[in-house]
């Protein structure tokens, strides 16, 4: 075991020790735990297929009448229309995340694990990592097949290049920007539904905030009638503030750059793990 | 050896009537602290976003568009609305050619040509139109009006951009004549008759052969009224809002002419001379010299704007004054989404902590359990949804109106429809919950289902912009399309405007969606109930 290292270190790095001391096996855990639960596999489909459904789906419903195709009549972006189906993939993100840890409570599994691996704030930052690891690779995957059809569709529905559209390739720099941006945004998703269900434990709970963090924040923006007060809400929401990184036209006329935006988003996440993890620790499983 | 008698309890047998059974949902639910808070959650999360919503609106920067007015001390305010004489908001104001007709009688007049200009690309509100187009809702013709008061009653026979003849009258009413543009090749002849509180409109295409369009009875016509010739020109809608609710694409001021020519009347007209004006003083309009007439031997040009039309709120133009206490109401989304998580535990927590097995025991009916449990929910979803939403258009009306804004206002049936009717889309949704979480049995999946059910075709249709027909399509037969019961205002056909959900509308008309939730929430039921009693506990 590697507790033998521990003597010489000074104090402060004993205590860097402590939290890393054990990763591997606590992480091992945490894949064995993750990867043999088969709806682990079936979400992270379910999250692909939708957000590529979606996209497709919204990708081949854009049209543009004859005659009024330019960027500035319609406010079509390309990238962020090709991308619209992580607004709705991202649920099914959270569902990932907020099982990862409420199903341990909801089964009584949380006991078990905090006995075998007392460190609990090694067995969440596992839980992130691995939580953070497969939702980055399944939205790789989604977000480069939401990328081709909206490639392959777009040009047919009018959005070409002769009526002042780019066509989507990820060598530049805005599509590029927009697609590694929307996989991060939806990591960083995975990492705010993980915080927030450690610090509230029911599922239903759990879900039922998120979502609610997620799409309320714009739909109130919607209607608030105050271009200031919509200013504001949509900067601090997880959600639109996070995807301005799926902007490419107009830039300039957003709130937030779209990197400050995801820079929000990932604050969201940040303060939810925060949350999640000081709850953790002081509380009774 | 004595035979002992087997023990039988002195204990009287209990019933186990649904009357029992309900009894024990009821029990349970309001017991458990967390689900009475979770709907407490519910009411103040829909009645807070419904005061935020109103402080956000009531801080916004004045505009006129719409008939408010601005005071000095920048609020808007006054009696901006112009009420028609079935008391609704309308628009009266357009160009209008009249004599005062005494008695009865009748005016004719062939009509052989229809022109709008249209504001140009990428204008804003104020620039003067000039790019020729299509208005579909221009409208010139003849008009019988009570009196040139504002609001008073009417009718009229016309030729519109785009939609044929019709003949409209006191705001609301429209019907169809012959289709088809006008023009010079093909012109149309248009007749009104007045007898007593009765018009008559015909329609024909050369003078000779008439039919009859419609026959109105405008209600205390006065004996003398004023006749004469109308243009109108509404502006055109804004056709899109994004999701930062910056409007994108049409939208603007138009202006229309018409030449009309053949004039003939019958009965005592006492004045000597045609009077040409707004029926109000239209200063956008005058500012910019759009309106006027010109009679040339025999034949009249008459150019105008406005429109002559209910008037339709649009909840999505801050500060227009055309909101209605429907924008209130927003905050459903969230008490809905507190609501769903109580109704999720509601069942699954049986499952959970193996209520069930007891409960199932004392009560082996499963389905009279199933409706037990359903009708709990309801009756406390429905106190909270009323609750929520009364919060939400009291607190959120009295912020509005104390900052000197008015409120599109409705006629009292259709305020206690939004609001009965949220607290029924509240708890059939909480029961269509219940019924998902029985089925599924995991709290995660339920919320997520209800969920994408309800708010995500809603946020789509109405936030992400969707095209009008995915938009409206999704509002028709998803569980969303309940949400149609907070609509405050009919769409009118014969009006162009934004009419999306963002704006306040719905594809189906309210109870109808209202119905198409209550199919989802019976299937679902069916489906707990077959499952229920088909499955182990």
């Amino acid at each position: 075991m590697s507790q033998a290292v521990y003597g010489a270190r000074s104090r402060r790095g004993w205590v860097a020790m402590a939290v890393l001391a054990g990763m591997p096996e606590t992480l091992h855990a945490e894949w064995t735990k993750l990867r043999t639960l088969a709806s682990t596999f079936w979400l992270l489909a379910g999250a692909v297929a939708l957000t590529v459904a979606v996209s497709a789906a919204v990708a081949s419903a854009a049209t543009c009448s004859q005659g009024s195709c330019a960027p500035a009549q319609t406010g079509v972006d390309p990238a962020k229309l090709s991308l619209a189906g992580v607004q709705v993939g991202q649920a099914v993100v959270a569902i990932i995340a907020v099982l990862a840890i409420s199903d341990e409570y909801s089964t009584g599994m949380i006991r078990v694990t905090l006995t075998a691996m007392p460190r609990r704030l090694a067995v969440l930052a596992a839980k992130a990592a691995l939580v953070g690891g497969l939702v980055l690779t399944a939205a790789t995957v989604a977000v480069l097949a939401s990328v081709l059809a909206g490639r392959l569709l777009l040009p047919g529905h009018g959005f070409t290049p002769a009526n002042g559209y780019q066509v989507l390739s990820l060598g530049n720099g805005g599509d590029l920007r927009a697609a590694a941006g929307t996989v991060l945004y939806l990591a960083l998703v995975a990492q705010l539904a993980l915080g927030v269900a450690t610090a509230v434990r029911d599922s239903a709970v759990a879900i039922g905030t998120v979502l609610g963090l997620l799409y309320l924040f714009p739909i109130v923006a919607a209607v608030v009638g105050n271009q200031h007060w919509q200013r504001h809400l949509e900067q601090a929401a997880p959600m639109t503030a996070g995807l301005y990184i799926q902007v490419t036209e107009d830039v300039g006329r957003l709130p937030l750059t779209p990197w400050q935006g995801l820079g929000v988003t990932a604050l969201w996440a940040a303060g939810a793990l925060i949350l999640g993890a000081t709850v953790l620790r002081l509380r009774d499983a | 050896m004595t035979a002992t008698a087997p023990y039988r309890s002195p204990a009287a047998p209990g019933r186990d009537g649904f009357a029992q059974v309900l009894h024990a949902e009821w029990t349970k639910f309001r017991t458990v602290r967390g689900w009475i808070i979770g709907l407490i959650v519910a009411i103040l999360a829909a009645a807070g976003i419904g005061i935020l919503v109103a402080a956000g609106g009531a801080s916004a920067t004045c505009q006129t568009a719409g008939g408010g007015t601005v005071r000095h001390d920048g609020a808007c305010g006054g009696s901006a609305f112009t009420l028609g004489p079935g008391g609704e908001p309308v628009t009266d104001n357009f160009y209008f050619v009249r004599q005062p007709l005494a008695g009865n009688g009748s005016i004719t007049v062939r009509v052989t040509s229809l022109t709008s200009l249209l504001p140009p690309v990428g204008q804003v509100f104020g620039t003067a139109p000039t790019r020729p187009g299509v208005v579909p809702w221009s409208k010139a013709g003849i008009m019988v009006k009570a009196s040139l008061a504002q609001g008073s009653a009417y009718a009229a026979m016309m030729v519109t951009g785009g939609n044929g003849v019709r003949m409209q009258w006191n705001y609301t009413g429209d019907t169809p004549g012959l289709p088809g543009a006008v023009s010079a090749a093909s012109p149309r002849w248009l007749r009104l008759t007045r007898d007593g509180d009765t018009v008559t409109g015909y329609d024909s295409t050369d003078g000779v052969h008439w039919t009859v369009v419609g026959v109105v009875r405008l209600a205390g016509l006065p004996s003398t009224v004023q006749v004469g010739l109308f243009t109108a020109s509404p502006d055109l809608p804004v056709n899109a809002v994004n999701i930062a609710g910056i409007s994108q694409g049409g939208g603007g001021g138009t202006a229309s002419t018409a030449v009309l020519d053949h004039l003939s009347r019958s009965g005592a007209w006492p004045a000597s001379a045609w009077t040409g004006g707004y029926t109000v003083g239209d200063l956008a309009a005058e500012a910019q010299g759009i309106g006027g007439y010109r009679q040339v031997a025999g034949r009249f040009t008459v150019t105008g704007q406005g429109d002559v039309a209910p008037e339709i709120p649009n909840q999505s133009d801050p500060g227009s004054g055309k909101g209605t206490i429907a924008i209130y109401l927003i905050g459903t989304f969230l008490g809905l989404l507190a609501v769903t998580v109580v109704a999720t535990v509601f069942m699954t927590a049986e499952y959970r902590r193996g209520l069930i097995r007891t409960t199932l025991a004392a009560s082996p009916r499963r389905g009279r359990v199933l409706a037990a449990k359903a009708l709990v929910l309801a009756a406390f979803a429905f106190v909270a949804g009323v609750l929520g939403a009364l919060g939400a258009v009291i607190f959120g009306a009295h912020i509005t109106e104390s900052h000197g804004y008015v409120l599109f206002p409705e006629p009292w049936p259709t305020e206690v429809r939004m609001i009965v009717g949220t607290g029924a889309l509240v708890a059939v949704a909480a029961v269509l919950t219940l019924a998902v979480a029985a089925i599924v049995r995991r709290s995660v999946a339920a919320v997520t289902i209800v969920f994408a059910a309800i708010v995500v075709p809603y946020f789509l249709a109405a936030i992400v912009n969707l095209p009008t027909g995915v938009a409206d399509w999704l509002l028709r037969v998803t569980p969303a399309a309940g949400f149609a019961v907070q609509q405050a205002t009919p769409r009118y056909p014969q009006v162009a405007a934004f009419y999306a959900p963002v704006s306040g509308f719905y594809p189906l008309a309210p109870w109808a969606g209202f119905a198409v939730l209550c199919g989802w929430t019976l299937a679902a039921l069916a489906a707990a109930r077959y499952l229920l009693r088909r499955r182990d506990a």
